[in-house]
């Protein structure tokens, strides 16, 4: 079914009974060429683009519960690209050419709504990092537009501009940043890879990989055993314990990020904006709720809930930046489980296994990502070659010491992102 | 979440500060090749379940090992990292 405007109309003349589940519900079959282990954004957006790009369609979804229940649908859906260092600059730049096309390529409401991202600073030392990174973005052909003070008072009313501790020096405007509804992300590509003959199997957990003399060839299941030619991870918070099944470990530590949302409140915060100095950052749904979040609880954690003290110091942020929050009643929190690597930046490479893939590494930032993410490892997945736009996130960097992209400039280790 | 220090007890999460997997205890020796010493330094079990991993007690200053649970955040155990090493 394709959906129009007039699709609506007819059918809400009609009683809405022509409304029918978008993608089947297949049994795995004994054998694919391709089996994706993970549903998420990031696998449906593979077989999506495995399908479309590259007319491969025998492929396997196989997802441990339900498509869209993993942190696809707990981020807190800002899409941006707004990275300076080469291999991530290109990589979200694409990402986000691709979103802006993506509700006529899925014809799916995905709700993206570029309404502007400020990244607001607080020094002159921030400034000139602003101002540099800035640069990198105009450089990469995408935008960006260095507001001083009065010009982020224009955009920003409700700040305290002469707070203390954090007085609002400006901010960094990247017009085309915004939000997406996650979930439709989700189905919209799900239906798309379903509609090209891709199975997405939900309820399947895999339980292992199975390799014969340095060869993938499938996996097992809680729901049977399946050949495949290929085998793709793309687990995230998950990956170390699907790559433990293939006897491999990974530069990968899996932490709790927290979320929140208010009640819904009419218009109020009208872009995204984020104050780095007190890890806070926040936007405002469609549906009115204020959703906002801080930084990592800082251990690894595989809970999708996280502690107070990090809920208090996300509070106290919020208050700090926009008093007028205080009004607001928080409703509801959650974790999601980030798959932090050493330097902050993904992976997206072949295994020392022939015909195994990994992808994972995407720290506190896989949302914006699923696009590209998808199109670059479905090019690796069936030509065996790096995509342009992602040929830095090799596997081996942390081994050689090459090619190490630390955007925050903290250091490549653990704990450090 | 409360850990436990050897020396003070159970203590609330803020007075400590996470440092990472206790594999980084088992230093590989001088002799072994980069290879070894690139997986110590980058590749972690990372379990879902059971785990022991580095606190530093920032009021006493201890290193501590703590045997804990990463899916309910249940605290079993600290111990000194100086004991644990011996």
């Amino acid at each position: 079914m394709r959906y129009s405007g007039f699709k609506v109309f007819t059918e809400g003349l009609t009683g809405n009974k022509g409304w029918k589940p978008v993608w089947r519900d297949p049994k795995p079959k004994s054998e694919y060429d391709i089996v994706l282990i993970g549903g998420g954004g990031h696998g449906l957006s593979t077989a999506y683009y495995l399908a479309k790009n590259h007319g491969l369609t025998n492929i396997a979804v196989l997802e441990k519960g339900y498509i869209g229940g993993g942190n696809v649908g707990r981020n807190t859906t800002i899409v941006r690209a707004n990275y300076s260092l080469p291999g991530n600059s290109e990589f979200y730049s694409h990402s986000l050419k691709l979103w802006e096309n993506l509700e006529s390529e899925l014809n799916y409401n995905v709700m993206h709504s570029q309404r502007g991202l400020i990244n607001l600073f607080h020094s002159d030392g921030q400034r000139d990092a602003f101002a540099r990174r800035g640069n990198a973005m105009i450089n990469q052909g995408d935008d960006a537009i260095l507001l001083d003070r009065e010009g982020v008072r224009q955009h920003l009313p409700y700040l305290d501009f002469d707070n203390i501790r954090f007085p609002v020096y400006g901010g960094l405007l990247h017009p085309r940043g915004g939000t997406a509804r996650h979930d439709a992300v989700a189905w919209g590509y799900a239906r798309g890879a379903d509609k090209r003959g891709v199975d997405l199997i939900q309820n399947c957990e895999v339980t292992g990989i199975d390799i014969e003399g340095g060869q993938v060839r499938g996996v097992r299941t809680s729901r049977g055993v399946i050949r495949a030619k290929k085998v793709a991870m793309v687990a995230a918070g998950r990956s170390g314990q699907v790559a433990a099944m293939a006897g491999m470990r990974l530069p990968i530590e899996s932490h709790i990020l927290q979320a929140f949302v208010t009640e819904g409140l009419k218009p109020v915060i009208h872009h995204v904006v984020s104050f780095g100095m007190g890890h806070f950052y926040i936007s405002q749904s469609d549906k009115g709720g204020l959703v906002f979040g801080g930084d990592l609880d800082f251990y690894s954690s595989y809970a999708q809930r996280g502690n107070l003290p990090m809920k208090e110091h996300v509070m106290e942020a919020a208050m700090t930046l926009m008093p007028m929050i205080g009004k607001a009643r928080v409703l509801r929190s959650w974790g999601g489980i980030m798959d932090m690597s050493p330097d902050g930046s993904p992976i997206i490479d072949k295994t020392h296994i022939d015909g195994l893939f990994v992808n994972c590494g995407w720290n506190y930032g896989g949302f914006k990502a699923v696009p590209a993410s998808g199109w670059a490892y479905a090019h690796l997945i069936a030509t065996g070659e790096p995509h342009e736009t992602a040929k830095r996130y090799r596997l081996d960097r942390f081994r050689t010491g090459r090619g190490i992209m630390d955007e925050e400039g903290t250091g490549s280790q653990h704990n450090l992102h | 979440m409360r850990l436990i220090c050897p020396h003070c007890g159970e203590r609330d999460r803020r007075e400590f500060t996470y440092q990472g997997a206790a594999e980084i205890l088992d230093r590989p020796s001088r002799e072994v090749g980069n290879d070894d010493w690139a997986d110590y330094l980058h590749l972690r079990e990372n379990p879902a379940g059971e785990t022991k991993d580095m606190w530093y007690h920032d009021p006493c200053g201890a290193w501590i090992v703590v045997h804990r649970d990463t899916v309910t955040h249940a605290v079993h155990s600290g111990e000194l990292a100086s004991e644990v090493r011996k």
